[in-house]
């Protein structure tokens, strides 16, 4: 679904590194799943491309589930990405 | 059943009274406490700083707790975690568990905390006197996690 608006939040390292703790994005025609979207993303280029780089190990979350690349996206969903947790 | 974010301290010893008034039914408890060292990765750490993802937290713990019970007799379980800046020797992290028999309660106390250390979103950034670093994600913790598949 093209032209859907979803919240991206990022976390820690990445949240510093790409400057960026939240935003609006409108997804562009074709960005369907959440693999589709960190490529996407990549291609802002700069620390964008350096964090969101395939090799980059990255979490991500939709709705505040722990998801995998192949997740659907939607209108409305909630978008994270972060580091591997580290709390305890 | 309750799970706690929250950046001020905790007393385990009012933790476990509460839990354990009027429940007749719990003959064991098991509980963990993490604390912040003064050294990692063979540097030393004067603060450290955790940060976590407010909503999902909440809703993951509660989900591995969930699993726990799923697993084992829990008659009752808390999580309690600290956000914010910490020092070494602070408490970071609570776990008890209730149960029946002491079998259950230990096996689902590291259960939680295993579970709790690769999949809960925090962060720590610590200050070393290099300066302040992140926190990276160790082989270790999941191969612990690992253990509980089977």
């Amino acid at each position: 679904m093209s032209g859907a608006t979803v919240t991206l939040l990022y976390f820690a390292r990445l949240r510093e590194s790409l400057g960026l703790a939240r935003e609006e994005l409108v997804l562009p025609a074709g960005v369907q799943t959440l693999q589709a979207l960190r490529a996407h993303l990549a291609a802002r280029g700069g620390a964008w491309s350096e964090e969101m780089a395939p090799a980059r190990k990255l979490r991500a979350a939709v709705n505040q589930t722990l998801a995998q690349g192949d997740a659907p996206l939607k209108a409305g969903d909630e978008v994270a990405f972060f580091p591997p947790v580290t709390g305890g | 059943m309750s799970v706690r974010v929250q950046e001020a301290d905790f007393d385990i010893a009012a933790e476990i009274a509460a839990m354990r008034r009027g429940n007749p039914k719990i003959g064991a408890i098991a509980s963990f406490i993490g604390v912040v060292r003064d050294i990692n990765d063979g540097d030393a750490v004067s603060t450290m700083t955790l940060e976590h993802y407010p909503g999902m937290t909440e809703k993951l713990i509660g989900a591995i707790i969930d699993q726990a019970r799923g697993r084992w007799e829990v008659l009752d379980a808390l999580v309690i975690h600290r956000v914010g800046t910490l020092k070494p020797t602070d408490q970071i992290v609570l776990v008890v568990v209730a149960s029946g028999h002491r079998g259950d309660a230990f096996a689902a106390c590291e259960f939680i905390m295993d579970y709790l250390k690769t999949q809960a979103p925090f962060w720590k950034k610590e200050v070393t006197p290099q300066g302040a670093r992140w926190v990276d994600a160790r082989a270790s913790d999941d191969e612990a996690a690992g253990r509980w598949r089977n």
